[in-house]
């Protein structure tokens, strides 16, 4: 069958061990994970269509009667492939905390108040380009229980499918300048220094919107196509 | 290394973005052939994750989804409805055994988890390429056990009979 190849992605992600996150120590697999080939079922994904969008799903400042508080931010970006291709019409899912640092969740009950007009639930499908953009409200910062006196830096979770298996993608996104990013093991776990930038979005004046609001550009590199149809073969050789 | 963008674990608060109402129908109810897949999650100390989230994907139910999503319940449970998928050649030429990739997400876990389920009683896993490729001994946590409507599939993260993780 002749299948698209995706470049594999070792050095990107965290380890799948990592104590100093302490929930990760009773839920990380312990036997090392198998290679899997990438076959039909690898290299073919879910196909989403606008039907899937909700009029205020890219807004999150609108969906309630009235405006929820804190610092209104576009946040935008492109999903592309790490040889540049755009990944159009795949979708792209944000939650996140409200200005105060809290989730509008069960489980969250640290002393921060809840804001009645944000859900903080986002979704939106990429362009042709592979461009989308969201409207919300900057997140705060929030205790957690990992360590003594531990604060998540402010963040914003991604989900994002692409168009194949392979390419899924949950992550989370920072802002430039925090100071709980060198502190924060969750975002300490990427091994290498250039993958922790590329989750820093970077403040962008050229589409921050006068009298509105604050822009933060963020693009997301998922795993491209190999350009060689030879796949090494030699760990999963049967 | 390439410039790829690295994942980050989904947290404790992955309900607020990203179960559906209809996230358990991989393909829509009353579709011949349906059938449900249901499980736990548990963790090396035996204890139900009731935090996490449970994908499904398999290629060949086109037009229909294929991809199924369901958070996991206070007992650590899922849901899933679809169909068993045909099997289908791989790159290669070998034939693939009917299977479902799964992807599970969960506070705790950096980077999301890599598995499959297969189905018992069918006569390709024995040459099916995969499951050739695992030791035996662990062959078995991959395959779903018949229950009275559908199939059962546990899915253990660490420890005692820990389920095959793949790296895709």
């Amino acid at each position: 069958m002749d299948l698209p190849l995706f470049e594999r992605a070792d050095n990107v992600h965290p380890p799948v061990v990592f104590p100093d996150y302490r929930s990760n120590v009773l839920r990380a697999p312990r036997q090392p994970l198998v290679v899997l080939p990438q076959n039909l079922t690898e290299v073919t994904a879910p196909v989403f269509g606008q039907d899937t969008i909700g009029p205020t799903d890219g807004d999150l400042t609108r969906q309630f009667p009235d405006e929820p508080l804190g610092q209104r931010i576009i946040v935008h970006g492109r999903v592309l492939e790490s040889n540049g291709r755009p990944v159009p019409n795949t979708l792209v899912e944000i939650w996140q905390a409200n200005a105060s640092g809290r989730y509008r969740h069960v489980v969250d009950n640290w002393p921060a108040p809840l804001d009645p007009n944000f859900s903080g639930a986002g979704r939106a499908l990429t362009d042709a380009q592979g461009h989308y953009s969201f409207t919300t409200i900057q997140p705060g910062a929030y205790p957690w229980g990992n360590h003594d006196n531990a604060w998540r830096p402010a963040h914003i979770h991604f989900s994002v499918f692409g168009r194949a298996f392979t390419q899924r993608l949950v992550t989370q996104m920072y802002f430039p300048g925090d100071p709980l990013l060198p502190l924060d093991p969750i975002f300490n776990s990427i091994p290498d220094i250039r993958g922790r930038e590329l989750l820093i979005s970077r403040f962008d004046l050229s589409h921050t919107q006068p009298n509105w609001a604050l822009a933060f550009e963020f693009d997301i590199l998922l795993r491209g196509e190999r350009s060689t149809p030879f796949e090494s073969g030699a760990d999963h050789d049967d | 290394m390439t410039d790829l963008t690295p994942s980050q674990t989904v947290g404790p608060f992955l309900h607020i973005g990203l179960p559906w109402a209809d996230g358990s129908f991989a393909v829509a109810e009353g579709t011949p052939g349906a059938i449900t897949i249901t499980g736990r999650l548990t963790d090396g100390a035996g204890a139900a994750l009731s935090d996490a989230l449970v994908e499904t994907w398999q290629s060949g139910a086109q037009p229909q989804r294929g991809f199924g999503r369901c958070p996991t319940g206070e007992d650590g449970g899922y849901r899933i409805v679809t169909v068993v998928p045909p099997v289908q050649p791989d790159r290669n030429g070998a034939i693939e055994a009917p299977h479902i990739d799964v992807a599970v997400f969960s506070r705790g876990l950096l980077n999301h988890l890599v598995t499959r389920i297969y189905f018992p009683g069918v006569e390709e896993n024995a040459t099916d390429p995969v499951l050739r490729s695992i030791d035996p001994a662990r062959r078995g946590t991959l395959i779903a056990a018949e229950v009275p409507g559908g199939y059962l599939f546990d899915i253990r993260l660490q420890g005692d009979k820990e389920t095959v993780f793949f790296d895709v």
